[in-house]
């Protein structure tokens, strides 16, 4: 069980309501997706981050439109928090025209560059390098804006983290680099897997400072997320912050789970991160009715996705050889 | 008017004009603070600093990786290998991430790199510094790959290249650096996909990129000796390739022999052999040929790397083949 941590002193409550909304977004867009998969409007994987709404909402808010955001392929949460439209990806996810990548990327290659958002990944790991490239560019620049690159406990153990990390260092980039450590690497404790000290003692000796927080705590997460990025924006170079959090629901959108013993996951629902800031947003005044609103505005602009996604049709055919590159014609004699 | 160059000159010069014209242009990469492990940087960071002719740590995955994040920011990030063996480091990185975003993320990024992988084999460099693996690139939805064989085209070429939004796999041969040829003055970029005929004939046509296009001509040269008219095409560019240069040639000629320095076995010219029987079959007076090095793993010692090289005695008796 994460601990509990004192109650902040200055509570922002009309920014934490913003934050409310928007996990609820989070998570009901991906009750939908879920949804969308069993009833085979959804093809190919989805990765939910029910669960882990706190660290979406509570990094992304820091962020600016014109920041960048590199993902994962549990990127939805992310996504949403950095600004994209709710239609536009869950017609991604059908894999419809109008999605954000015109239907050929998909739920693990979710990008909205209109918001900064420049890229889910399919590959662990890999978008930790283009995340220190995409900092070096800033930098080659002479621009303002940072870069914040999420990943989970699994990536940690790839060597793109370890050479992306050296990278930040070396150059001092402005880079949050974001460890949202859900204790799963798909299906294996990470811990089981990792030698030393996890990933805080990994960036520290590279000389980034590390924090470790709750993740499941959203004003808390938002606080510290606050204060590393004001550090990265002052020149202060690359920061690193762990989130520990937990994922409530299965690896993929069919994936039940079933290495997790039950009575964990019943546990890890009563620290539910949405819960935890509701409770928190009730002691600071608001009515339960407002909450309650603030889910059934979320709810149905899901269900809008969803059915608008589902009368969407598919895209054209030329799409399937647009943006392949300049040189060359990708249907040179194939049939 | 022309000016004599080298091939890695040729390069850089390509390099520094473009540099001076665009100010997002930049490399990065191991050993370039130095010069390159060629020379072939040499001169540039002192023009350019540290911040455009970027040293870095020996991280192909984070180079290269990062140049990805650089060029979706709208820079143009020249990448150095210094050997296409090391690149297969950072093969996620140029395969699936820089091939693919522009198209997985609906055309909201383009990927501009030009990703220097020297080839080839040289003298005793062994079984992993010596490889020419440009046929796999070549299989690759989204990339560019391009083997000079002249100065001239290392200049034309690696204009062009830099100045492409794709990201560009420029393999260049590590024997031919020193290789001395005219460059016309001025110079002008060279287009992709376009072949240059580097000896015309009428009896029969060599396909070749690269080193081998210098043996495929020694072997043309042999043979004019005894009354065979070779034509030699230097391909230049394995995607886009130049289809309509060869079919024109294999229909002329009736004899194709296609010759490489990567191992036979999947190389590129079983691509250009299978076209060719596909679309100029009617025009054949020979079945086409391939020839590139055997399966085996390069070596250090040299008479056994020897063993594994195309040469113009291979090329000249192949072509006789064609008239047996």
């Amino acid at each position: 069980m994460p601990t509990r941590h004192p109650a902040p002193r200055h509570f922002d409550a009309p920014r934490y309501r913003d934050f409310y909304r928007t996990m609820w977004r989070i998570r009901l867009f991906e009750e939908a997706a879920i949804r969308a998969v069993a009833d085979k409007l959804v093809l190919g994987a989805i990765h939910p981050s029910i669960g882990q709404e706190a660290v979406a909402v509570g990094v992304c808010g820091n962020l600016a439109r014109e920041d960048a955001l590199l993902s994962t392929h549990r990127g939805h949460g992310h996504t949403l928090a950095k600004g994209a439209d709710s239609l536009a990806m869950m017609r991604e996810l059908f894999g419809r025209e109008g999605g954000t990548c015109h239907g050929k990327g998909g739920s693990m290659h979710i990008a909205d560059f209109g918001v900064g958002m420049l890229g889910a990944n399919g590959v662990v790991g890999a978008n930790i390098v283009i995340a220190v490239g995409a900092a070096h560019a800033i930098r080659l620049k002479r621009e303002n804006r940072i870069v914040c690159c999420l990943f989970g406990d699994g990536a940690i153990n790839r060597g793109p983290f370890l050479e992306g990390l050296n990278w930040a260092g070396v150059w001092q980039l402005p880079v949050l680099f974001v460890c949202e450590d859900n204790g799963f690497a798909a299906s294996t404790r990470t811990r089981a897997m990792t030698a030393g000290e996890g990933p805080a003692a990994r960036a520290r000796a590279f000389g980034i400072a590390a924090e470790e927080v709750d993740g499941n705590d959203a004003v808390l997460v938002d606080q510290t997320a606050q204060r590393l990025i004001g550090e990265v924006r002052g020149g202060g170079g690359p920061r690193f912050l762990v989130a520990r959090t937990y994922r409530l629901s299965g690896h993929t959108g069919v994936d039940p789970a079933a290495y997790r013993p039950k009575e964990e996951v019943e546990a890890k629902w009563r620290d539910d991160p949405i819960a935890r800031l509701g409770a928190a947003l009730i002691s600071a005044g608001l009515a339960q009715d407002e909450l309650e609103a603030d889910r059934r505005a979320a709810y149905a602009e899901m269900e809008r996705a969803y059915a608008t996604a589902r009368e969407t049709p598919w895209p054209p055919q030329r799409r399937a050889f647009e943006d392949v590159q300049d040189a060359g014609d990708p249907r040179v004699a194939a049939f | 008017m022309t000016t004599r160059i080298t091939y890695a000159d040729a390069a850089k010069r390509a390099i520094a004009e473009e540099m001076r014209a665009d100010p997002t242009v930049w490399a990065v990469g191991e050993d370039l603070g130095r010069g390159g492990v060629f020379g072939q940087y040499k001169g540039l960071p002192e023009e350019f600093g540290p911040e455009r002719i970027a040293d870095a740590p020996i991280s192909e995955a984070c180079i290269m990786g990062a140049a990805v994040g650089a060029a979706m920011m709208g820079t143009r990030p020249i990448v150095e290998m210094r050997f296409s063996d090391f690149a297969l480091c950072a093969i996620d990185e140029l395969v699936n991430q820089a091939a693919k975003a522009r198209f997985m993320f609906g055309g909201q990024a383009k990927v501009p790199l030009v990703v220097r992988e020297p080839i080839g084999m040289w003298r005793s460099s062994a079984a992993q510094h010596s490889q020419s693996l440009e046929s796999w690139y070549a299989h690759i939805p989204g990339l560019v790959v391009v083997c000079p064989a002249t100065p001239a085209d290392n200049y034309g070429l690696m204009k062009t290249a830099i100045r492409n939004d794709d990201p560009v796999v420029y393999m260049e041969h590590k024997n031919l650096w020193g290789l001395e040829g005219d460059l016309d003055d001025p110079p002008a970029p060279i287009p992709f996909g376009r072949a240059r005929v580097a000896r015309t004939g009428t009896d029969a046509t060599i396909v070749a990129w690269s080193a081998c296009v210098h043996a495929a001509l020694d072997a043309a040269t042999e043979l004019a000796q005894e009354g065979r008219q070779v034509e030699v095409i230097d391909l230049r560019c394995l995607w886009p390739w130049d289809r309509d240069t060869v079919l024109t040639s294999a229909r002329k000629t009736g004899r194709v022999l296609i010759a490489h320095e990567a191992v036979r076995v999947g190389g590129f010219g079983a691509e250009i052999a299978a076209v060719v029987a596909e679309e100029a079959h009617g025009a054949l007076k020979a079945p086409v040929r391939r020839l590139g090095s055997p399966r085996a793993p390069i070596a250090y010692a040299p008479p056994l790397e020897d063993l594994l090289r195309v040469t113009p005695a291979h090329i000249a008796r192949a072509v006789r083949g064609l008239f047996a």
